[in-house]
């Protein structure tokens, strides 16, 4: 590690990125082996700044599973891809400005809220569908009971507080 | 295109489209989010577990320095000669007359205006439903009726075998539980929703029922009286926490002396006592095992069964007895078990062993699968040890004088003469042997690891991992289906391994922090098939969602993490100033991320944790000396101690505590003065 030092520019941030990519890794990497459950993989991924589709996830994973897929993905194969999305600065993470549009565009009328069942209408029937789980874990923080909807500009401005 | 149809369409679709987009938008930046609070959460969960393992390894460490010392101190004087004797001795229960004066409690008065629940033996079981209830209503037992319960339950311990054997032909259903830690909350949960112990109703309580909690005496209580009632269908196994020497550092000693002022020194040496009665594990059927800790790849159930299990007073210290009298028996004893046993920590390494830090290692030295000492009772050549012990503890105390800017002592002073073998002659022959001490330690304190083999439990500092083939060989050995063991906090409050022939079950609900964890047990039936029932007993957190649950236990790990940090500010700034050659004030977070662990061996994702622990960097960079401050602003409160005074004590304070409880021997807390107010 003390050589990386002493290279200049782009090496230093490879070494970097290398570290912060074993950090992200070993949180899921249970059986202290070098692989972790492909079913984590997303979580590693986006808690490493990234924000991918659904779609890209898995292609993502198509690129580091094995040949004959495990069920786990293994360090070395993931290593070299992460490093190169997070050099290409790929999957780049969503202002708030668009957030609040994407918003806006679901809510057509401009009330500044959407009802509980528009949201869970567009969010599982829409886009890339949410799991049921997913639905009532959206729901459970983003719904206003006494209005039974939610006023979106407050709730992506809660949630970007709780992010920093 | 002309037709407002087609045009009606067109704008339709493209309105469809973005609808699809935004959703799909929405989507994207909402599963990030989960992903990052899942981040957090795991992380989050891994600081609260190495501090905690990492104040068991400062305990081990503690107590092998003692150890060591006491082992090879020679007394000058009778006086000093009464004083170690008083604070490290396991001194059998005194038996005969002595013990009828310790047990005393006819001569206790219980005063007229108590309006506690009052005990009558034998004990009915009404006596036990109302004492539930009684504590419930937060009343306390009169010492009288403690020291009684304790009496019958000890002689009732002493008539039990070290292993239970227990049927599901007499009661329909066994259910077993794990760890409570003083939580009188869950277990009152755990009768109230699964019902009270009766015929039909047997439990198992897996240890652990001490410390950290603050209800740890009523537990005991409840779960004694229970035993008086229901002989046959209530079980208990000791854990590693039935030790008047983890009870020093964990709280419970201190919550008897708290609740039971004139009298909690009795009621803490019949307990010394009553612990070292307990069960060491309960079999079920001949089918299904169940302890505390675990297995190791030595675990013999025959020799287990038959050893006397009073003569592990603690698995923290041990005086062992020499086979046939010669140290050479004893090596050869070491070398047997794969689980190797190298030089203790605080002396300085020897060459042949393989390469191993000098501290006990981290949670990432226990997955690199390094070894490093683990508690060691037996004695080599002892005059050269001594003399090395002498020379470590010398270059100790020179660091420390260095570091207080006084003059360092010069030279080496010669060893004072030690006899050559400290502990011989004066040989109870009531001492279990090493072997013996060895297989009670590794099953309270083993923990499962999901590769192959055996090895030391580094992070814990006593027992061993095992794998599942050392699982595998002992089920069939001894013709079991599967395991069931404790020890180990889980965040569904369960947890199986090895194929589920290893199931961890863990009844304390929120035990590093309100949201942090569920609490399980698992009922057995005729069939033995393992029916998990999970609970958190906190009606708050089912308020909550899981953004909210997640950040209140994060807050919590991360303050009990900045205050680990600020306990080591000075080494943190003399590793910073390594990073830092030309003295610019400023290190990149990548060498903080470094320093930190080469500082605080905690094996956490520093990477990952940095966005919570340092917000006042720039550009990657961080004037480490302005950051140390603010940790430090934090942790001062209104009293005017000096910043390094408080920081050297903070690091010390649970050691300090307990060499304050040891030394105190007569827990009056009498000319003991206490300089940082200890935390309810």
């Amino acid at each position: 590690m003390a050589d990386d030092k002493e290279r200049e520019g782009p090496d230093i941030t490879v070494a970097e990125f290398h570290k912060k990519i074993k950090d992200a890794f070993e949180v899921f990497d249970h059986e202290a082996n070098n692989t972790v459950d492909v079913r984590e993989i997303g979580t590693i991924i986006r808690s490493l700044g990234c924000c991918p589709s659904e779609g890209e996830l898995h292609d993502l994973i198509a690129e580091v599973e094995e040949e004959e897929p495990t069920g786990y993905i293994r360090f070395e194969k993931f290593l070299p891809v992460m490093t190169e999305i997070l050099l290409e600065r790929r999957y780049r993470p969503i202002p708030e400005d668009i957030l609040l549009r994407a918003f806006e565009v679901l809510d057509p009328s401009k009330r500044g809220f959407l009802l509980k069942e528009e949201l869970i209408k567009y969010m599982t029937e829409e886009g890339e569908p949410f799991s049921q789980e997913e639905m009532e874990e959206m729901l459970s923080a983003a719904i206003d009971p006494e209005s039974n909807s939610v006023h979106y500009k407050d709730y992506i401005a809660m949630m970007v507080i709780d992010e920093s | 295109m002309g037709s407002g149809t087609s045009t009606q369409h067109h704008f339709a679709f493209q309105n469809a489209e973005k609808a699809f987009k935004a959703a799909a938008l929405i989507q994207r930046w909402y599963r990030r989010y989960m992903a990052r609070l899942e981040m957090r959460r795991h992380c989050t969960w891994r600081i609260f577990q190495s501090i905690e393992y990492a104040g068991q390894q400062d305990q081990v460490k503690l107590h092998d320095f003692f150890s060591y010392l006491v082992d090879h101190f020679t007394p000058n004087s009778n006086h000093e000669r009464d004083f170690l004797d008083r604070m490290f001795t396991e001194d059998r229960f005194p038996q005969g007359s002595e013990m009828e004066k310790f047990g005393d409690y006819e001569s206790i008065e219980v005063p007229d205006n108590y309006t506690g629940p009052r005990l009558s033996f034998p004990l009915l079981p009404d006596h036990a439903t109302a004492l539930v209830e009684a504590f419930r209503l937060k009343q306390q037992l009169h010492a009288r009726y403690v020291l009684n319960l304790l009496h019958e339950t000890r002689k009732h311990l002493i008539q039990l075998p070290n292993i239970n054997r227990v049927s599901t032909c007499y009661s329909e259903e066994i259910t077993v539980c794990g760890d409570l830690h003083g939580q009188l909350d869950d277990l009152i949960f755990i009768f109230h929703k699964n019902g009270l112990p009766s015929p039909e109703r047997a439990y198992v309580f897996n240890g652990d029922f001490v410390d950290r909690g603050k209800d740890s005496v009523e537990i005991l209580m409840v779960l004694f009286a229970f035993m008086l009632v229901y002989p046959k269908e209530f079980h208990l196994n000791r854990g590693n926490h039935e030790d008047h020497l983890v009870n020093l550092r964990y709280g419970f000693t201190k919550e008897v002396m708290h609740k039971y002022k004139t009298h909690g020194k009795k009621i803490l040496k019949i307990l010394k006592d009553v612990f070292c009665w307990l069960p060491l594990a309960t079999l079920v059927d001949e089918k299904v095992l169940i302890l505390h800790g675990g297995v190791s790849d030595m675990t013999d159930l025959e020799l287990l069964a038959k050893l006397d299990r009073h003569k592990i007073v603690s698995t923290m210290r041990h005086k062992t007895r020499k086979e046939n009298g010669k140290q050479v028996k004893k090596e050869e004893a070491n070398q047997k078990s794969s689980a190797g046993r190298p030089t203790p920590w605080f002396l300085p390494q020897s060459r042949s062993l393989p390469a191993s830090p000098l501290r006990l290692g981290s949670l990432q030295a226990h997955r690199a699968g390094r070894s490093s000492s683990i508690p060691c009772g037996a004695a080599r050549d002892a005059k050269e040890l001594a003399r090395q012990v002498r020379r470590s503890v010398d270059l100790e105390l020179d660091r420390c004088r260095q570091q207080a800017g006084l003059p360092v002592s010069r030279g080496e002073e010669e060893a004072s003469p030690c006899t050559p073998e400290a502990d011989s002659g004066a040989e109870e022959p009531l001492e279990p042997t090493q072997e013996e001490w060895r297989q009670v330690v590794d099953i309270l304190w083993s923990d499962p690891m999901a590769q192959e083999g055996c090895k030391a439990n580094t992070v814990r500092g006593g027992g061993c991992y095992f794998g599942p083939n050392v699982t595998e060989r002992l089920l069939q050995k001894y013709n079991l289906q599967f395991l069931i063991r404790s020890h180990e906090c889980k965040p569904e409050g369960y947890e199986f391994c090895h194929s589920r022939k290893v199931l961890t079950i863990f009844s304390a609900s929120n035990y590093y922090e309100v949201g942090s964890n569920r609490g399980a047990y698992v009922k057995l039936g005729p069939a033995l098939t393992p029916y998990i029932v999970q609970y958190q007993a906190n009606k708050v957190t089912h308020m909550l969602t899981m953004r909210q649950r997640i950040s209140r236990v994060e807050e919590s790990a991360l303050r009990a993490l900045r205050e680990k940090l600020f306990a080591h500010s000075s080494d943190l700034l003399g590793e910073f100033k390594k990073h830092d050659a030309d003295k610019t004030g400023l290190i990149t977070l990548s060498d903080w991320a470094e320093a930190v662990e080469s500082v605080l061996h905690l094996g956490l994702p520093w990477r990952m944790l940095r966005p919570q622990l340092v917000n006042s960097s720039t550009d990657n960079t961080l004037e480490y000396k302005s950051w140390l401050e603010d940790l430090a602003k934090e942790q001062l409160n209104r009293e005017n101690i000096q910043s390094s005074l408080l920081e050297t004590l903070y690091r010390n304070r649970s050691n300090l505590e307990t060499i304050f409880r040891i030394i105190d021997s007569d827990h009056s807390g009498k000319g003991m003065y206490y300089p940082i107010t200890s935390d309810p």
